[in-house]
């Protein structure tokens, strides 16, 4: 059997496939929030609701396209990760960029544009809400940066690593 | 908690007594349940019957498949005769769990148990050849075009329950049997055309596929909650509400099931380990 993780012998696979690592972590990390959403926010805490009166239209076209598209990226991204393994092309921070990236744009989209300008619901009901929000959208940019600065060290070795080998 | 229709009252649309020349009483009648009964019965006995004579000449047909045709038209049994079918006449909630039995879980199941192969290795040479001629015609192949399934589809359910159509479905004995028909067969023809299980003519690319599919989800889940914020005429908010929040967690029960298989298929033509290969896809029919 040929070894999973040996730096030398998927260096090469790694890199022909770097960018579907990057791509299976970003569909992975939009499933994981939209996961963590539903399950931790509306189901065990009851914090977020269904359906609020002040929902626009468009909130419900928006939430029904992220709704489907999360479950179909979570369950995707996952076949994905299996295939990468097959190949012996996996690559942890790539992947790990991607999530945190994915997360994080998820997360700061649902926070603005779906939570405040289409109201699809609030993050909680019948308390002051700024910090929550103000909490929700810090974590997500926080999020996006960490995710930025892990690919971006990746794409750093990547070029150090063919500067070596020219 | 079921919350039956308001009987008679205007807004409620059971209201057969106020139109005594269209009134259906006999929506159910026993003579209608035992019809159902034998044709229920029929289909599992024929079914079991063509795989096992089959089995002779060609490969054996696998026990999942039996398994998976009985439970399919057993949730077919279950939408069309017996007490939910009644109480889904009454209650919103019972008419939503019809609709996920019927228009999606049977689909599923029946498309499991490869009826189309076992057919086409049923009939004789000749009929089987003239019925594959068919299957590769172009009105065959527009019907399970996956854009045109979805829209078949999804675009039924949006009719239905944001129009007085589902208002007059319960009045109409024909338009009920009508819409039941379109339920399950747009149900079926949508699976068929996103997961290719059975034999399929003419393939569309994977990506094609799960567009289509998480479009239509989205319509599935957009309509869902549009029921539980603007309830369909004649229905009580509370049982909107709730037959909305079934159709929405059901719905996407299903739904999952097909992304998950879909992306099975993908990752099994995709994937280079030799292990994967051996469960591809096989014909059954030589």
């Amino acid at each position: 059997m040929k070894p999973i993780e040996s730096a030398r012998g998927n260096r090469k696979e790694r890199e022909k496939y770097a960018s579907r690592n990057l791509w299976t972590g970003i569909l992975f990390g939009l499933g994981l929030v939209a996961f963590i959403d539903e399950v931790v926010f509306h189901q065990l805490l009851h914090w977020h609701h269904f359906y609020d009166k002040s929902t626009k239209d468009i909130g419900l076209v928006s939430d029904g396209l992220f709704h489907a598209f999360s479950w179909f990226a979570t369950i995707a991204s996952s076949f994905m990760l299996a295939d990468l393994h097959g190949r012996h092309a996996f690559w942890l921070s790539q992947w790990l960029g991607g999530i945190l990236l994915g997360g994080g744009v998820f997360q700061l989209y649902d926070g603005i544009i779906q939570h405040k300008l289409m109201r699809l619901h609030q993050i909680r009901y019948n308390v002051d809400i700024r910090p929550y929000d103000w909490a929700w959208n810090v974590i997500a940019a926080l999020m996006i940066v960490a995710g930025l600065i892990l690919i971006l060290r990746t794409r750093h070795v990547r070029t150090h690593a063919e500067g070596a080998d020219s | 908690m079921m919350v039956p229709y308001p009987t008679g009252g205007i807004g409620s649309f059971n209201t057969q007594h106020n139109h005594g020349a269209r009134s259906d009483t006999a929506f159910f009648s026993f003579a209608v349940d035992w019809a159902w009964l034998l044709i229920i019965l029929a289909c599992i006995g024929v079914y079991t019957a063509a795989a096992l004579i089959t089995s002779r000449q060609h490969r054996t047909w696998p026990l999942h498949r039996y398994l998976s045709w009985t439970a399919g038209v057993l949730c077919v049994m279950l939408s069309v005769t017996g007490p939910l079918a009644r109480s889904s006449h009454l209650s919103f909630q019972s008419h939503m769990l019809v609709h996920l039995l019927l228009g999606m879980l049977a689909p599923i199941l029946i498309a499991y148990a490869k009826p189309v192969t076992l057919l086409l290795r049923t009939l004789p040479v000749t009929s089987a050849r003239k019925l594959s001629r068919l299957l590769r015609s172009k009105v065959v192949h527009a019907f399970v075009h996956p854009w045109l399934a979805a829209i078949w589809n999804i675009g039924g359910m949006w009719l239905l329950y944001t129009t007085d159509l589902f208002h007059l479905m319960h009045q109409y004995r024909l338009l009920y049997a009508v819409f039941h028909f379109h339920l399950f067969a747009a149900g079926y023809l949508f699976t068929i055309s996103i997961l290719y299980i059975d034999l399929t003519s003419r393939r569309h690319s994977f990506r094609n596929r799960a567009v289509t599919l998480i479009i239509a989800a989205a319509g599935h889940s957009i309509l869902s909650k549009a029921i539980y914020a603007y309830p369909p005429a004649g229905v009580p908010r509370e049982a909107a509400e709730q037959g909305g929040m079934l159709m929405y967690y059901g719905g996407g029960a299903v739904e999952l099931v097909l992304m998950f298989a879909l992306c099975a298929q993908w990752f099994r033509s995709a994937s280079p380990s030799p292990r994967s290969k051996k469960v591809l896809p096989r014909s059954d029919i030589t």
